[in-house]
């Protein structure tokens, strides 16, 4: 019996090193293991044994299955383990390959730098007040202290739609909505739409204006460079500055241009700000006491400031958008490019 | 406007280099757009005096030895008809510049470097210069028209610089004058400005003359048109003699870009650069009746003006006739059947005030314009009509071409010319600007400008001339004295005396903002259109002649017919941006537009159009389709925390079979579907596209409900999966009503597969619905959901005809 068993030992032994593959290795453990197994038949064969020797034998056959079962558990854990390489492998990859993505848009460069405006003025405490793209000369012209014959209404070629209406050529048309409807303090910002009869290779007849107005106690000239330098550090760098030159919009008196230190060449001079240092970014000025009387707002007591900032052009500057026209045409190869 | 640096210095002293004068000019709200150099190009061309002068034999050429003082005498080789010994010309140096002329002598090719050269085997060490080389013409210099040397005055230095006395050494300043100060539009009107911030005093340009005595007695001026003309000053002047003008006068109007005519003429040019005044000169001989009349045109009433163009004219033209018949269009163009020709021998000077808005429309109507109607239309004060006439009168004599008279008649309507005092508050100008002006300061800045200042206490006494039409309260005064004292004396302050106020978005913007970064989020681009769109676009989409997007609102004045009207759907851009695309091998990709619609309650507009906030998307490529889109609309209204629904309709721009209309809250809101092959066709698109509109406007209805939490379910969901078979009419919807309808424990049904295949029999398809229950108050038990089953299946079997698949 104990050859037998030695023999059952040595065949499973050498089976199961022979094993290749896990498949093969089950079946060895069926053949020995098995309820049809050797083993088991040997076990199944214990009634024939003489009582006295059954303790012994079944000491040996216990021995040899532990045995086999150690053999099998440790050839089981190499083919497992080889398995599992082999998978790794077939699962190679060229991690050069493209890369499957999932796309995500932009928001349009003008609605970037709109929202990073209305963000910085948003902090500031204004409101942001969305007037319409189709006004009435009164509130686009006149009521901003452009009457009829005003030689300004030269400045800008408008779009009429009838005598009446006319597509807003600057968003200032919303300052005497705002102030029609609200007393100070105002402080709001208008950005939208707007349009002039320009069209040709620096200009488009539709563009993107924000007007920005306060009006409260003591507001003075002061108070607009104090903001305006508090913006332009943040929408262009903590190291630009400002500078006022005089011009002049009907319904601000003084009126400025606000010119902001090159943010290239850092006033040094560059192809940015032809050389100059300096590159214009909006207009500005003390709202004129005429258009807040208009508004039945008591000059003694209140005062203001506006300022109108072309979003397109702050849009080209910081990105290096070089026409315009590029901005409405919705070519994709465009449009995936800012992320800002 | 162009300002020569040596006109300028006729009225100021200036002691600054041009670059500093653009500085300062800059600084007072003056800004340079060009400085232009004269002579810029010219460089060590000296006066050279021909020693000797020697023909080289079988050429065109001579030999030269041309003294150029301190330089040393050179050895030229000149190939010039006018060349002779004893004559003065300009010489460049070996290593000077000078334009290069092509063949004709005339043509200027660039700029060139004179170096020493070999003609025929004859050294030359130079080149001695004709007028072109040096960048004149006969209105610059006289004798620089010549095709041959430039003849140098008898006593000009040998060996001095040629550029001061042929005026090369000059500058001019291109300057932008604002809408404000039309007084600027003038060398005199930037003298001033210049005087003012240089501190210097501004000389007046002569106006005195004598009056001959001579009258013409019946001549009379009447103005009918008085709002149009409220100053007409005319002035005879007798025996005229029409000649050249002299070579300063010349020269001047040449640099202002303006060719020289004759005396008469150039003097009418000089005084409107000068002061900024148009006038207009008629041969008197020509003005039938003895008078002017300044009136409205009759309604087809018709003039030829100089240029020998015809108009016919209405009332809304004003026209200055004589007894008879028009003989200026005015403020625009003389007629020509007045004109001053060479034998001109009395003249009637015109100096008026016409209406800006009159002339610029008038100008306008009639595609006709000039210096004068530009000039006009910038606006000219009253102040400077009889200024200019006096100039005018002034320059006939100092030119001598003709004898002033004492007929003067003038007719206004009564404006004062004298300057108006204005009182305003120191504090309050100083309050404008948050600073305070030191008075000194104050009473030099205002002198300078003329308004001859007095400060008592608080009140500041202006007197402002009457060409400063433009001032008007106390911030004005305020902008004059920043303007000189200089922005840099403004210092940042922080609004210390405002109230604090809370900014940022309102509701609908921040919806607005949420939905687009949601758009984004599904990969899709932001892009803007025009707020006009063309007929042609209605055509495109196919809309019926009563379609409501018809009725759009037009524009006046577009600038072409492609973007006349106001758009009433965002669908015909975007379609053009998805071809665009495409025409570029673009092949997918997904874009939106969040933009308004504008709908007219009536046309012509009598009052505000509805501006409709609304959403566009597009899709196109192998990889989209309608459930592509959908998914997007579904995107849409998860950001907007609404639901929507959805019903099988047509679209004349879309698919027949793929189209529906969007729906919420039992409203219509929009509608999406595959653009039709016709249009894709038209717009050769080479892969399908789909679109979207959403009516934003109405969704907002419903924005931002309140964000409540929906406490877990406390008991175990249920879900059973159904597969039925169909007719292939019946849709998913109808299906999924019948489910939830049924049962009002059903919290969500989803079709999770569809088949069709010959053993479900023709016009069958198979529809499998995943359906989970979710208890309210109690847990489920098996017979219950039994039941729930139950009564679906029997509702289903009932309303559609519906069974189990087998």
């Amino acid at each position: 019996m104990k050859e037998k068993l030695q023999k059952i030992r040595e065949n499973a032994i050498a089976e199961i090193e022979n094993s290749e593959g896990l498949d093969r290795l089950n079946e060895v453990r069926t053949a020995i293991l098995g309820k049809k197994g050797e083993l088991t038949a040997v076990l199944k064969g214990m009634k024939d044994v003489a009582p006295e020797d059954r303790p012994k034998v079944g000491q040996w056959v216990n021995e040899t299955r532990e045995a086999i079962e150690k053999r099998l558990a440790e050839k089981l854990e190499k083919l497992e383990a080889e398995a599992l390489r082999m998978r790794y492998e077939s699962e190679k990859l060229d991690v050069t390959m493209p890369a499957v993505k999932n796309e995500r848009g932009n928001l349009h460069p003008i609605t970037q730098v709109r929202n990073q405006l209305i963000d910085i003025f948003g902090s500031m405490g204004f409101e942001v007040y969305e007037g319409t793209e189709i006004e009435t000369d009164y509130y686009n012209f006149t009521a901003l202290n452009t009457p009829q014959d005003h030689p300004a209404r030269d400045m800008q070629d408008t779009f009429y739609l009838s005598p009446e209406f006319l597509l807003r050529t600057q968003t200032s048309a919303g300052q005497i909505h705002v102030m029609e409807a609200k007393k100070p303090p105002i402080k709001i910002i208008s950005p939208g739409k707007v349009f002039r009869s320009d069209d040709d290779a620096t200009h488009s007849p539709m563009f993107t204006q924000m007007e920005g107005l306060v009006v409260d106690k003591g507001i003075t000239l002061c108070d607009l460079k104090g903001m305006l330098d508090e913006f332009v550090k943040k929408i262009f760098g903590k190291d630009t500055t400002t500078r006022l030159r005089p011009s002049y919009f009907p319904f601000t008196e003084p009126s400025v241009e606000v010119d902001v230190s090159c943010f290239q060449c850092g006033g040094k001079g560059c192809k940015l700000c032809k050389g100059t240092g300096w590159i214009e970014v909006l207009g500005a000025g003390v709202v004129n006491n005429k258009v807040l009387e208009g508004c039945n707002i008591d000059t003694e007591e209140y005062s203001g400031f506006a300022f109108g900032i072309g979003v397109e052009r702050i849009a080209m500057l910081k990105y290096g958008i070089n026409n315009i026209k590029l901005l409405f045409e919705s070519d994709l190869r465009v449009l995936k490019q800012i992320d800002d | 406007m162009l300002a020569p640096l040596s006109w300028l210095k006729d009225y100021v002293d200036i002691d600054v280099t041009p670059k500093e004068l653009e500085e300062k000019l800059f600084s007072c709200g003056f800004e340079v757009e060009e400085l232009i150099e004269v002579g810029k190009e010219i460089s060590n061309v000296v006066v050279g005096y021909v020693k000797e002068c020697e023909p080289i034999p079988d050429t065109h050429l001579s030999l030269c030895q041309v003294d150029a003082g301190e330089h040393g005498t050179f050895q030229i080789c000149c190939g010039a008809d006018n060349v002779h010994a004893g004559g003065k010309y300009p010489l460049a140096l070996v290593g000077a510049t000078v334009y290069a002329t092509a063949k004709d002598h005339v043509t200027i090719e660039g700029v060139m470097t004179i170096k020493k050269g070999k003609l025929r085997g004859y050294e030359s060490f130079g080149m001695l210069c004709s007028g072109t080389e040096l960048g004149l013409n006969e209105d610059l210099y006289p004798g620089a028209g010549y095709n041959g040397l430039l003849v140098l005055p008898e006593d000009a230095p040998v060996g001095a610089d040629v550029k001061p006395m042929l005026g090369l050494d000059d500058w001019i300043f291109d300057i932008a004058i604002t809408a404000n100060r039309p007084d600027c539009q003038s060398i005199y009107g930037i003298a001033r400005e210049v005087a003012a911030v240089l501190g210097k005093e501004c000389k007046e340009p002569a106006l005195d003359y004598t009056e001959t005595g001579v009258k013409k007695e019946n001549f009379t001026v009447r103005v009918d048109a008085q709002d149009l003309c409220p100053r007409y000053i005319a002035h005879y002047v007798h025996d005229v003699e029409i000649k050249e003008s002299p070579a300063w006068m010349r020269r001047r109007l040449a640099l202002v870009g303006i060719g020289s005519i004759s005396n008469v003429v150039d003097i009418t040019n000089y005084v409107l650069k000068e002061l900024g005044q148009p006038m207009h000169a008629f041969d008197y001989a020509y003005l039938e009746g003895d008078a002017i009349r300044v009136r409205r045109a009759n309604e087809g009433e018709k003039i030829t003006t100089l240029d020998e163009k015809e108009f016919s004219l209405d009332s809304s033209n004003l026209v200055i006739c004589d007894g008879k018949k028009p003989v200026a269009l005015a403020g625009i163009m003389g007629g020509l059947n007045s004109e001053i020709l060479d034998t001109t021998k009395e003249v009637m000077f015109e100096a008026a005030k016409f209406a800006r808005d009159n002339i610029r429309k008038s100008s306008r109507a009639l595609g006709q314009s000039s210096d004068s109607s530009a000039m006009y239309a910038k606006g000219v004060y009253e102040y400077t009509t009889v200024m200019a006439m006096k100039r005018a009168l002034h320059l006939i004599e100092e030119l001598g071409c003709g004898k002033v008279s004492s007929t003067h008649v003038e007719v206004s309507t009564g404006n004062s010319l004298e300057p108006k005092e204005m009182k305003v508050s120191v504090k309050r100008v100083n309050g404008v600007l948050g600073i305070e002006v030191p008075n000194d300061d104050i009473l030099r800045i205002l002198t300078n400008l003329n308004f001859a200042p007095e400060i008592h206490g608080d009140e500041l006494t202006i007197q402002v001339p009457a060409y400063r039409e433009d001032m008007d309260s106390y911030p004005d005064v305020a902008e004059e004295i920043i303007r000189m004292y200089g922005y840099d004396h403004v210092v940042p302050t922080f609004m210390p005396t405002a109230k604090v106020t809370l900014g940022g978005l309102n509701l609908k913007q921040k919806t607005e903002l949420k939905l687009k970064n949601a758009l984004c989020a599904a990969g899709a681009y932001e892009g803007i259109h025009y707020s006009f769109f063309s007929p042609s676009d209605l055509d495109l989409l196919r809309l019926p002649e009563n379609a409501p997007e018809r009725k759009a609102i037009q524009l006046i004045n577009p600038i072409n017919i492609d973007l006349s009207l106001m758009r009433t759907t965002l669908a015909p851009e975007m379609l053009h941006a998805i071809a665009r695309n495409q025409k570029k091998g673009i092949l997918s990709g997904r874009i939106f537009e969040l933009g308004n619609i504008f709908l007219p309650k009536e046309l012509p507009l009598t009052e505000y159009p509805d501006e409709r906030e609304t959403l566009c998307v597009g899709v196109f490529g192998e990889n989209e389709s309608f459930y592509t889109l959908k998914g997007i609309a579904e995107t849409v209204a998860e950001a907007l925390d609404l639901t929507f629904t959805y019903e099988a309709s047509t679209k004349t721009f879309l698919h027949p079979y793929q189209t529906a209309e969007v729906f919420c809250q039992g409203e219509k809101v929009g509608y999406l579907g595959k653009v039709s092959y016709e249009i894709a066709d038209e717009l050769d698109m080479r892969v399908s596209a789909y679109v979207m509109e959403l009516d934003l406007r109405t969704l907002s209805q419903w924005y931002g409900k309140p964000q409540v939490f929906v406490p877990l379910p406390k008991f175990a969901e249920e879900k059973r999966d159904f597969a039925f078979v169909v007719d292939k009419d019946i849709t998913c919807a109808q299906i999924e009503n019948g489910i939830k309808e049924a049962c009002n424990y059903v919290t969500d049904v989803e079709l999770f597969d569809v088949y069709e295949g010959i053993q479900l029999g023709p016009n069958k398809k198979s529809m499998a619905f995943s359906v989970v229950f979710t208890p309210k108050d109690e847990e489920f038990t098996g017979e219950m959901v039994e039941g729930f089953v139950k009564k679906i299946l029997k509702n289903l079997e009932r309303t559609l005809q519906i069974t189990l698949r087998a």
